[in-house]
């Protein structure tokens, strides 16, 4: 299953690109100490400037390289990006599964509370809570994204907890006396674990454009640099109506990357796990298309 | 390849009341796999007449599904029909047509009102969101056009009452209704325009045994009253040994065994078909021990080289092991078995 | 986390629909009773969302009221009204009633419309502040939500009947990438563009400053003309999520006994396309489209600042910048009672799509 994983073109671009961005966040601070540029040193003789051979991506209103942010930010996003994704997919699967294993009332009151949070709309909210915190860390940005944004995930695992439970195996063990902690843990939640990593993946998409976002509402550590705060930068000195499209296009660009790379991973593994989506695959087509041309019979299709 | 004998004189054709309604001739279909092309159907060749029963019998995998969705062209990708003929000759006369080569428009004007098909679980076979009396009246609106909403409603309800439905179930969505009926109800839609043809794939295996009986001698009834023929394929012998007129046994892609039900049942002369017929117990025998056969069906992709049921067969021999059979006519009745090979019975 | 983006996996969000709606098909509910019971839930959280409105400057360190009050005394010169002074003390905190006490007086303030008084504009009510800037929004959000739903779903149906193709294959990933990018970047693409390289569209604003509003052609024309990239933005951006939703959900579909025998019949293949196909896979993305209401508010009030549209998005989002708190907390309740209330129309149109929720014969 691995190897037919990595042979699926969309999950290995989907690999390729979210790697190069994890990397870049690893180790941006070395790479740009090693280029020799600073994402915040301000380079007077080229105030917003285009493209060109010392500014790669060019300088913002402010004369700093774009390409340094950019290196930068992939640290600012990113890291909100999985801190956020992670304390969602946590939040959702202490919500969801227990919601979907015991039913009954607690499973309604989380069902319960689960809907509330999907219903309502989040973003005014999240104005109206980070409004009265002057001032927050990404930290803190990331805990927001992640408190906000569980809902999905936490009904999804819970309709497929309850399938789980629903299980025959399950019955028969919870018949012989297995307790319910052993039960969740070795035998419901690792049925899951497909479904929390394509949640992970989904969360990771919906943190760094919900830190973008917020950076772009002003809802952001105003010492960091990350994708969001460029764009946001970018928007506050009017970037586009001085035709500065090189300071806001590149950040913008990566968020869309990632975005697309960890939406084709969990495309392209929706597409292995479920046979329906398997046999409608381009691969299957051509298979058969090939099957169709040698065959001795010209069936019209 | 195969050599078949006509069992009846080559009827010309065109010729009207000829006796045989569908001719399969070396159908072949292969599934696009990762690893190469798997035959699922191999070279199976028959002639069905008109108004008979032909039972197909097989284990899972033995090829009975794909060869329904084959001769019904219904194939979704991986399949392909790669080989083969399946010739359909209508009852006034007219000429013959190849169904596997004819174009679609051509082969939506024959869909329904010639040839029909009864799938296995009625409860997916009809659409959850329209109501039961619309899914008649779109098929006979579109194989009539002259046909008014209204006269369709009624010919709907006709046709439910054919099979026990009352007419007020008509409007019913299909979850309303229990299983049994939605059954019957997709027996009596495969009526609706009259085919001669009705394939039936497996439609009792989702109920329980007193709706099959039901189910069984509604087919039985409705076939006198309209004179079509049945394909009818299931994995239940004993089934088709009071159902069907002939049985065709299919075993790793192949027919291994054509007869009349009544020969099957008294003188089975495949040892696969013997195997089937003594793995179940006679009502009014005495209590005595099961047979099963032992081992397991093959894997379509790895094929033994010669017949592929050898490895379970108990009288397999050299031949078996290197030459496949062929399926040989004896009369009226065909098996694919070296056993029976002429040369060999003689030596 | 899908709140303020585009559409994070779509594949995920009509899974997760699809088992709800499976999940339904067991217990056959009169929908009557369903209804009722979606109604009571809204209530519940309509009344969450209240409440939640009344708790939070509660909840906040210092006085808030205390605070609202010496702003609004600064901007205006003078000592506060007494009405005003009760109207912004029950709505952010009376250090001296007690909770009860404060909650009921609350009710009633909510129940009159007094949201209290704009403090960055000063003298409007917030009511009336809101009540100016909801139609905007409104409309914006209203006919791009339509349009990019229903433009989603067609081409989903489209490209889901011929997955495997070339054609699908090209525009799938294509369209992935398309709804990964954030609403707001491709405003200011647009916005750039369209607006300030081509000079097509003008770049701020509902409508021509120097025209009354009224409902003539002239001002309508213009109404038009400048959202229109506002709204060209939010559907190039949107309905890619809805495609993606369809096409899997159409793949699925297609693959059901129903299909198969309405092929068997011998019916068109347009008639098996969208009345047993389509008609069959739309359902999960109905439900979907309940859930991702909450995140096309997001986006919308995203597009709405990028480009200075008068609507309750921007309003909101100088009320932050203002630190208007009075504004952001009636933008607030008012968008998710808003929101509730699309879900609620949404579930009762799901009622009559979908037979199986319906009363039993």
């Amino acid at each position: 299953m691995r190897a037919s994983l990595l042979r699926n073109g969309k999950v290995l671009f989907g690999v390729v690109v979210l790697g190069f961005f994890v990397l870049l966040a690893l180790f941006g601070p070395m790479v740009l100490s090693a280029l020799g540029l600073d994402a915040r040193a301000n380079d007077i003789s080229a105030i917003a400037a285009p493209p060109s051979p010392e500014h790669p991506l060019g300088t913002t209103q402010f004369g700093q390289d774009v390409l340094a942010q950019v290196i930068e930010g992939a640290r600012g996003s990113m890291f909100v990006g999985f801190l956020g994704a992670a304390i969602g997919t946590a939040i959702a699967i202490v919500v969801g599964v227990p919601a979907g294993y015991f039913g009954g009332t607690t499973g309604n009151l989380l069902n319960f509370v689960t809907n509330i949070f999907l219903v309502m709309p989040v973003l005014p909210l999240i104005f109206v809570v980070a409004g009265y915190l002057q001032g927050t860390g990404l930290v803190m940005i990331a805990i927001i994204i992640g408190v906000f944004g569980w809902a999905g995930g936490a009904r999804t695992l819970r309709a497929q907890a309850m399938s789980v439970r629903n299980r025959d195996f399950v019955q028969a063990m919870r018949m012989l006396g297995e307790p319910h902690r052993r039960l969740i843990f070795v035998e419901v939640l690792p049925h899951l674990y497909g479904w929390i990593a394509s949640m992970f993946l989904g969360g990771l998409i919906g943190a760094v454009m919900a830190e973008a976002g917020l950076a772009f509402l002003g809802v952001s550590d105003s010492s960091a640099i990350s994708w969001g705060t460029m764009i946001q930068a970018a928007q506050q000195q009017s970037a586009v109506l001085r035709g500065l499209w090189w300071w806001f296009v590149p950040p913008g660009l990566c968020i869309a990357l990632v975005g697309t790379a960890a939406a084709l991973i969990n495309f392209g593994v929706d597409e292995l796990a479920n046979p329906k989506l398997r046999a409608a695959s381009r691969r299957v087509a051509k298979r058969t298309e090939s099957v169709r041309r040698e065959a001795a019979v010209a069936e019209r299709a | 390849m195969t050599m078949i004998q006509e069992r009846r004189p080559d009827a010309a054709a065109g010729d009207a009341g000829s006796d045989v309604l569908l001719e399969v001739r070396g159908l072949t279909v292969e599934y696009a796999g990762p690893s190469g092309a798997v035959r699922a159907c191999a070279d199976v060749s028959f002639d069905l007449h008109r108004g008979e029963i032909l039972g197909v019998v097989g284990e899972s995998g033995s090829g009975k599904s794909t060869l329904i969705t084959a001769l019904t062209r219904l194939q979704r990708p991986p399949a392909v029909t790669t080989a083969g003929r399946v010739v359909y000759r209508p009852r006034e006369g007219g000429p013959a047509v190849d169904l596997v080569t004819l174009s679609p428009r051509r082969l939506r004007g024959l869909r329904w009102t010639r040839l029909s098909i009864v799938l296995q679980s009625a409860m997916d076979a009809l659409n959850p969101v329209t109501r039961l009396g619309e899914q008649f009246v779109d098929v006979l609106r579109t194989h009539d056009r002259s046909l008014s909403r209204a006269a369709a409603w009624e010919e709907a309800r006709r046709l439910l009452g054919l099979v026990g439905i009352s007419a007020d179930r008509a409007r019913s969505f299909p979850h309303e209704l229990s299983g049994g009926m939605r059954q019957r109800a997709t027996i009596a839609l495969a009526l609706a325009c009259r085919p001669e043809l009705v394939v039936m794939d497996e439609p009792t295996t989702a109920v329980d045994v007193v709706m099959q009986r039901q189910i069984l001698a509604q087919v039985l009834r409705l076939r006198r009253e309209f004179g079509f023929a049945v394909v009818f394929v299931t994995h239940d012998l004993s089934l088709l040994l009071e159902l069907a007129d002939r049985i065709a046994v299919m075993y790793a892609g192949r027919i291994v065994e054509l007869a009349a039900s009544r020969e099957i049942y008294r003188a089975p002369l495949h040892p696969y078909t013997q195997g089937l017929r003594d793995s179940f117990p006679p009502l009014h025998a005495p209590v005595e021990r099961l047979e099963g056969i032992p081992g397991t069906p093959p894997d379509l992709r790895l094929l033994p080289a010669g017949c592929p049921f050898a490895p379970r067969c108990p009288h397999a021999f050299d031949r078996c092991r290197t030459e496949q059979p062929a399926l040989v006519d004896h009369g009226e009745r065909s098996v694919a078995c070296h056993l029976r090979d002429p040369e060999e019975v003689r030596s | 986390m899908t709140a303020l983006g585009g559409a994070a996996s779509a594949s995920a969000t009509t899974t997760t629909a699809l088992a709800e709606v499976s999940a339904r098909r067991k217990p056959r509910r009169r929908s009557g009773v369903f209804l009722l019971k979606r109604l009571g839930f809204y209530a519940v959280a309509a009344w969450s969302a209240i409440t939640l409105n009344f708790v939070i400057p509660r909840l906040m360190p210092g006085d808030p009221s205390a605070a609202i009050i010496d702003q609004l005394e600064r901007v205006s010169g003078q000592a506060l009204a007494p009405e005003a002074l009760v109207s912004i003390r029950g709505l952010f905190g009376d250090p001296d009633q007690n909770l009860v006490e404060q909650y009921v007086a609350y009710l009633g303030q909510l129940a009159r419309f007094d949201l209290g008084v704009s403090i960055s504009n000063f003298p409007v009510p917030v009511a009336e502040l809101v009540g100016a800037g909801l139609p905007w929004t409104l409309l914006l959000v209203g006919t791009t939500t339509v349009i990019s739903f229903v433009l989603g779903t067609m081409l989903g149906v489209a490209v889901g009947w011929r997955a495997g193709s070339r054609f699908d294959s090209i525009m799938t990933p294509f369209i992935t990438f398309v709804s990964s990018v954030p609403y707001f970047w491709i405003a200011l693409l647009a916005l750039w563009f369209f607006g300030f390289v081509l000079g097509w569209f003008p770049l701020a604003g509902g409508y021509d400053p120097n025209l009354a509003i009224a409902f003539e052609p002239s001002f309508l024309l213009s109404v038009m003309q400048y959202g229109a990239l506002p709204a060209l933005t939010i559907v190039f951006s949107a309905f890619g999520g809805w495609m993606l939703g369809m096409r899997n959900m159409t793949v699925t579909t297609v693959r059901e006994d129903y299909v198969l025998l309405a092929q068997a019949k011998g019916l068109s293949p347009a008639r098996v396309r969208w009345r047993y196909a389509a008609r069959n896979a739309m359902l999960p993305q109905f439900t979907g489209f309940a859930m991702a209401l909450g995140g096309v508010v997001g986006g919308a009030l995203l597009t709405e600042i990028v480009f200075s549209y008068p609507g309750i998005g921007y309003l909101l989002f100088s009320a932050l910048q203002k630190r208007d708190y009075p504004v952001m907390q009636g933008v607030f309740l008012l968008v998710t009672l808003t929101v509730l209330l699309a879900n609620l129309i949404a579930d009762s149109l799901y009622v009559w799509l979908d037979p199986r929720v319906r009363e039993e014969s």
